[in-house]
C-alpha cells in the first residue's frame, strides 16, 4: 500500500496548493481530533489551554504540519528523511501509533472541509497513502 | 443503551433533513471503492469500476450508494433504539451478503468526509464528534448479529 509515483505527483501537486493554509490546517486537524477522540488530550497534560484554536494548539499545529511539510520533500524515501522525527516518537513522546492513524483522518476531515472541489477521491486516496507511510516512518523506531 | 444529549439529536436530524441522498450517497460509496479499492469485491456485477472516473460516473453504483444512504434513516428516526432497528439488516450482511464488517467503518469514514467536504466550516469539532458517534453505533449495530 505504498504509495506510488503517482500518489506522488498527485501529493506533492495538492500540498502546492494548499501550503499557504498549512496552519490553519494543523490547528485545525488538532483541534478536532482533542474533541472528537477526548483520549488524546492525555498526550497534553500539560497545556494549560486544550480547547479548539487555543495558543498552544495553534502553536503545535504549526510544528506537525511543518513535519507534513518536510515529508512531503523527503517523499520519495520518507523513513530516511524523517529519522530523526522517528526517533523523537519511539524513544521520547512515544505516542502509541494508534493515534497516528486518528490525527491523520482528521486532516483529511479538515482537508475536505476547505478544499471539498480540489479534495476528490483520487486525491483522497493518494494524500490517505501518504500519511499511512509518513505514520509508518515515525513508528519505524518503536521496536 | 446510547445516551444522547439534546446537541446529538438535534445535530444528526439537522444533517439528515437537509441531506441530498442522491448527491451523497453516490459521493460515498464511489469514495468508499476509489480510496478502498478492496471493497470492489462485493460489486462484481457492478460493471466498469477499472478507475476512479469509471467508478464515479456508474450507475449502479449511484443507485446503490442512494440505497444505503437511506438505510441510514431507521437510525435517525429511532435513535434510542438502533440495535434493534439493525438485527434484521445485520443478519443480512451476514448470512447473504457475506460482508466483512471491517467495512462498514470504511463507508462511514468516507461519508464523514463526503458530509464535511459538503458542510465545510459548519462540520466543526462537536458537529464531527455527533455525527461520528451516529455512525459508531450503526457501524456497531450492524456488527452484532455476525457469528
Amino acid at each position: 500500500m505504498s504509495p506510488t509515483a503517482k500518489d506522488k505527483d498527485t501529493v506533492k501537486a495538492f500540498w502546492a496548493k494548499i501550503a499557504g493554509k498549512a496552519d490553519d490546517i494543523g490547528t485545525d486537524a488538532l483541534s478536532r481530533m482533542l474533541v472528537v477522540y477526548p483520549q488524546t488530550k492525555t498526550y497534553f497534560s500539560h497545556w494549560k489551554d486544550l480547547s479548539p484554536g487555543s495558543a498552544p494548539v495553534r502553536k503545535h499545529g504549526q510544528t506537525v504540519m511543518g513535519g507534513v511539510a518536510d515529508a512531503v520533500k523527503k517523499i520519495d524515501d520518507v523513513s530516511a528523511g524523517l529519522l530523526s522525527l522517528s526517533e523523537l516518537h519511539a524513544l521520547t513522546l512515544r505516542v502509541d501509533p494508534a493515534n497516528f492513524k486518528i490525527l491523520s483522518h482528521n486532516i483529511l476531515v479538515v482537508l475536505a472541509t476547505m478544499f471539498p472541489t480540489d479534495f476528490t477521491p483520487e486525491v483522497h486516496v493518494s494524500v490517505d497513502k501518504f500519511l499511512a507511510a509518513l505514520s509508518r516512518a515515525l513508528s519505524e523506531k518503536y521496536r | 443503551m446510547v445516551e444522547w444529549t439534546d446537541f446529538e439529536r438535534a445535530t444528526i436530524a439537522d444533517i439528515f433533513s437537509k441531506m441530498e441522498y442522491e448527491v451523497i450517497g453516490p459521493a460515498a460509496l464511489s469514495r468508499c471503492l476509489v480510496v478502498y479499492p478492496w471493497t470492489q469485491r462485493y460489486f462484481g456485477n457492478f460493471g466498469n469500476l477499472y478507475n476512479a472516473a469509471a467508478i464515479i460516473g456508474n450507475p449502479m453504483v449511484a443507485k446503490h450508494g442512494t440505497t444505503i444512504l437511506h438505510g441510514l434513516d431507521r437510525a435517525v428516526k429511532n435513535m434510542d433504539n438502533i440495535k434493534s432497528e439493525y438485527a434484521e439488516l445485520s443478519v443480512l450482511h451476514s448470512e447473504k451478503l457475506h460482508v466483512d464488517p471491517d467495512n462498514f467503518k470504511l463507508l462511514s469514514d468516507c461519508l464523514t468526509i463526503v458530509i464535511s467536504a459538503k458542510l465545510g466550516k459548519e462540520f466543526n469539532g462537536e458537529v464531527q464528534a455527533a455525527f461520528q458517534k451516529f455512525l459508531a453505533v450503526v457501524v456497531n449495530s450492524l456488527g452484532r448479529q455476525y457469528h
